[in-house]
C-alpha cells in the first residue's frame, strides 16, 4: 500500500467499508512485507460526556460518541483493537463515566484500550475510571508493534493534592481554559521511570507507538496544548528508530516531527477547537508544520470533527483525515525530508482559504 | 402567476411564457444555465416532451404521471410512485416546483442537473421502463411536429439530435414551475402584516426559533427557498432497519464496485432506498440522509417525507418534537444528524406550526 492510494483503489485492494466513509474515528492498518501480519485498530477520543442532571446528559456530545461507535461497528475487516483516546467524561462523574462506558459496549467484539484523560482524572484522580477501564498506563505488543499507553495529564502534587478545598473544584479548575488557576500537564517521574524499564525490553527497530491523552510536546499552555516534561519523555524514545506519538485533547488537526518523533493528533467526537494561532494575546507554539483546518459551521454539529485512516506501512505514519463537511487532508510522512506533510496544503501558497460564509 | 406557500392557494394557474419568469416575491431568479438559455418554444417544447406517455414502455407513462399538475405537480397522495404496470417504486414524487432552485436532483441528489435528472426514469424498470433511450430518439426524430420543434429550438435533425437537447427542452420547461409571492411572501418580505393569520404569525416564530425549522428549511432576508440543499438523516425509513445497516451498506458497496445501478438499485428495494445519499457518496457521513424538500405549498404534497410514510403535517411536527423518532420512545439512529434533537414543542406550538406550513 502506498500514500498516494486513491480510495476507489483502496477498497479494491483491501475490501474496507471504512475507507470510503467519514468515521469519528481513526482506522490504523499496519501493513508488513508478511501480509498475514497486517492489523488495524480503530481509535474514537474526545467524547466529552456532560452529566445535566440524573439521566439527562448533553445530547450533541452524546451522538457524536454514538455515531463513532456505530461507524466503529461497520468497520470491514473488523479492527483488532479499538483505542479510545481519552476525555470520555467531561467533570470526571461516575454517572458520565458510567454513561460513556454504556455506549461503547455497543462496540462489537475485540479489545478496547483506555486512555487517560484530564476530564475523566481530576474529580477522583481516576479511581473510578480504574474500575471501570483498567490501569492508568500500561504497554502491549500487537503483531511486532509495542504499544505505550501513558496517562500524560497528570500535574505536580502541590496542585493536585493541596491547593483545592473540594475535589469538585480541583476538576472545574482544570477544566477551564486561559485559566491562571490551571497547571500545566506531565506524565511525571514515576510514569517515566516505568516508560524506561518498559522499554529496556523492547528492540530498538520494533515500531513504538505511543498514545498519550496530551501532545507530549509543548503547543499552547494557556489551553494546556502542554507536556512540561515533554523533552524527558522523547528523550526515552530518541533510541528507537521508528516512532509514533499519537494524541487527542486538541480536537484538531495537528502534525509534527522532533528527531525521530512523528506526533499526530486525532480529531474529537464532541467539537472543534480553534487553532492557538488565533488567540494571540499569549505565546503559542503551533507546530510549523500544521496547515490548520477549516472552521466548522456550528449548526452542523459534526463539522470539523472527524476521523483519520492510518497507514504505518512504512513504520512512519501516514495519516489520512476525513473530515465532515469539510476538505479530507492526507497527513504522510515523507521519507526525504523525514518529517509528516501535508501532501495538499504544505506549500505556503496552497494553504486553504478560509471557508465562505453562506 | 399565482402561486402560494399557503394551502388556500394553489399553483395550477401557472401560465407558461417568458413572463411567467418575472421572479415572484420571496424568490431569487431562477438560476439559468449557461448552455441551455430559455426561450418560449424550447419552454412548450419542454412541456410536450414532459407529457409524453410514448416514452415509456407501456405507453401509459409520463414525467407528469407522476409530477402532475393538478397534484402540485406530485401523486398525491400516493406514498411511492407508481410506474408502468403499476410498479411500485420507493421514493415519494418530490414536486417540481422551485426545483430549478435545487443544487442536485434526485431525494438522494444523484444527479447535479433537472438537465441530468430527466433522463433517468426512462430507463427505470420501475418507472418508464424503456430499456435504454433508442425509443425516446427514434420518437423525437421521426415524429413531425418534434421534427419541427427541435429544429426550430435547436437546429438540429436525425442524427445530429441526441438526449442532449430532450434533456434540455424538459430542464427549460421544469424552470418555469416556480412558487412564490404567497402569503407569507407578502408577510414577510412584502411588509403586509395581515398577509398570515394570528395562528401562522405564531407558527413562523416557533419555526424560526424553539422548532428550529429554518436551520434546514432556509429563510434569508430576501428571498426564502425553505430549503438549504443539503442532505441530513432525520431518522425516518432508517430507524426501521438499523440492524440490517452493516449488512446493507458493504452488500451495496461491493454491489456498486460490481458496477451496479444505483439509480436501480435504489428504486428498486427499500432498504436499499432508505441508505439515502450513502448510496451515492459511499460515505457514512451521508447514511440514511435525503435532501431537504423545499416547503413551498407543502401543505398540498402529503405525504411526506421521502418514503410517503407520514401522511399529515402535524405527524411531520410530531416527528421532529420527538427528536428524530416518529413514535414517542423508540429507539434514535445512530446516524442522526446533528442538528436533530427533541423541541419540547406545545400543541398549540405544533398546531401554529402546522397552520403556518398552510392549514
Amino acid at each position: 500500500m502506498n500514500k498516494s492510494i486513491n480510495r476507489r483503489d483502496f477498497l479494491k485492494g483491501a475490501g474496507v467499508l471504512a475507507a470510503a466513509s467519514a468515521l469519528p474515528v481513526s482506522m490504523v492498518e499496519l501493513v508488513f512485507a508478511d501480509t498475514t501480519q497486517n492489523f488495524s485498530f480503530a481509535y474514537i477520543s474526545d467524547a466529552h460526556l456532560q452529566q445535566i442532571k440524573g439521566t439527562k446528559f448533553v445530547n450533541n456530545w452524546d451522538r457524536g460518541l454514538i455515531r463513532a461507535v456505530a461507524e466503529t461497528n461497520l468497520l470491514t475487516p473488523k479492527p483488532d483493537f479499538i483505542l479510545f483516546g481519552g476525555d470520555l467524561a467531561q467533570l470526571g462523574k461516575k454517572a458520565e463515566l458510567d454513561h460513556g462506558a454504556e455506549i461503547l459496549s455497543a462496540l462489537r467484539g475485540n479489545k478496547v484500550y483506555h486512555v487517560m484523560g484530564e476530564h475523566d482524572y481530576y474529580l477522583d484522580l481516576g479511581q473510578y475510571w480504574e474500575t471501570l477501564f483498567g490501569p492508568q498506563y500500561y504497554s502491549f505488543d500487537h503483531k511486532g508493534v509495542h504499544f505505550v499507553v501513558l496517562n500524560s495529564i497528570l500535574t505536580y502534587d502541590d496542585w493536585t493534592y493541596k491547593r483545592w478545598p473540594t475535589a469538585e473544584q480541583r476538576m472545574l479548575e482544570m477544566a477551564d481554559l486561559d485559566n491562571p488557576n490551571g497547571s500545566p500537564f506531565m506524565v511525571g517521574d514515576k510514569q517515566r521511570e516505568w516508560l524506561k524499564q518498559d522499554l529496556a525490553k523492547i528492540s530498538k527497530t520494533t515500531p513504538i507507538v505511543v498514545v498519550s491523552h496530551s501532545p507530549l510536546q509543548k503547543i499552547y499552555k494557556n489551553w494546556n496544548f502542554w507536556t512540561d516534561d515533554a523533552e524527558q519523555v522523547q528523550a526515552l524514545l530518541r533510541p528507537f528508530n521508528k516512532v509514533t506519538v499519537l494524541y487527542g485533547h486538541v480536537h484538531q488537526i495537528q502534525y509534527n516531527q522532533i528527531g525521530n518523533i512523528s506526533f499526530n493528533s486525532v480529531m474529537s467526537t464532541a467539537w472543534p477547537w480553534p487553532y492557538p494561532s488565533t488567540y494571540a494575546q499569549a505565546e503559542q507554539y503551533l507546530p510549523k508544520l500544521t496547515v490548520p483546518m477549516n472552521r466548522a459551521d456550528p449548526f452542523f454539529e459534526r463539522d470539523a470533527t472527524g476521523w483519520q485512516f492510518i497507514n504505518m506501512a512504512n513504520g512512519n505514519v501516514d495519516m489520512r483525515y476525513n473530515l465532515f463537511s469539510n476538505t479530507s487532508r492526507t497527513v504522510a510522512f515523507n521519507t526525504k525530508t523525514g518529517e509528516p506533510e501535508d501532501t495538499v496544503f504544505q506549500s505556503p501558497d496552497k494553504r486553504i482559504p478560509p471557508q465562505t460564509q453562506y | 402567476m399565482k402561486a402560494c406557500f399557503s394551502g388556500a392557494s394553489t399553483i395550477t394557474a401557472i401560465s407558461i411564457s417568458l413572463a411567467a419568469m418575472a421572479t415572484p416575491l420571496g424568490l431569487p431568479p431562477v438560476p439559468i444555465p449557461a448552455d441551455n438559455p430559455q426561450s418560449p418554444e424550447k419552454i412548450k417544447l419542454g412541456d410536450k416532451l414532459f407529457h409524453d406517455t410514448r416514452f415509456s414502455s407501456t405507453g401509459q407513462v409520463s414525467c407528469a404521471t407522476c409530477h402532475d399538475a393538478k397534484k402540485t405537480f406530485t401523486d398525491s397522495p400516493l406514498p411511492v410512485s407508481r410506474g408502468i404496470n403499476k410498479l411500485k417504486g420507493t421514493r415519494n414524487a418530490p414536486t417540481v416546483i422551485n426545483a430549478a432552485y435545487f443544487h442536485r436532483l434526485f431525494w438522494d441528489g444523484r444527479e447535479p442537473s433537472l438537465e441530468e435528472q430527466s433522463k433517468d426514469p426512462m430507463i427505470n424498470p420501475v418507472e418508464m421502463g424503456l430499456p435504454n433511450h433508442e425509443p425516446v430518439l427514434k420518437l423525437v426524430r421521426t415524429d413531425p411536429e418534434y421534427v419541427q420543434a427541435f429544429k426550430t429550438v435547436f437546429g438540429k435533425s436525425g442524427e445530429q439530435l441526441t438526449m442532449e437537447e430532450v434533456k434540455k427542452a424538459i430542464a427549460s420547461f421544469e424552470r418555469t414551475i416556480v412558487a412564490g409571492n404567497s402569503p407569507f411572501d407578502h408577510y414577510y418580505f412584502g411588509g403586509d402584516k395581515n398577509a398570515m393569520t394570528a395562528a401562522q404569525i405564531r407558527g413562523f416564530k416557533v419555526f424560526m426559533d424553539q422548532g428550529r425549522c429554518v436551520s434546514c428549511h432556509t429563510v434569508e432576508q430576501d428571498q426564502a427557498l425553505f430549503t438549504d440543499n443539503r442532505f441530513h438523516n432525520i431518522g425516518i425509513g432508517i430507524n426501521q432497519m438499523q440492524k440490517d445497516v452493516p449488512r446493507l451498506a458493504g452488500e451495496f458497496l461491493k454491489a456498486k464496485m460490481q458496477g451496479g445501478d444505483v439509480d436501480k438499485a435504489v428504486l428498486g428495494n427499500p432498504k436499499t432506498s432508505n441508505l439515502g445519499r450513502f448510496a451515492v457518496t459511499d460515505t457514512l457521513d451521508d447514511m440514511g440522509s435525503f435532501k431537504t424538500p423545499t416547503l413551498r405549498n407543502i401543505a398540498m404534497t402529503a405525504p411526506y417525507m421521502h418514503d410517503g410514510s407520514l401522511k399529515t403535517l402535524k405527524e411531520v411536527v410530531v416527528h421532529y418534537n420527538n427528536g428524530g423518532v416518529t413514535r414517542k420512545g423508540d429507539r434514535v439512529n445512530d446516524f442522526l444528524s446533528g442538528g436533530i434533537r427533541p423541541l419540547n414543542l406545545s400543541e398549540r406550538q405544533i398546531s401554529d406550526l402546522v397552520a403556518f406550513m398552510g392549514h
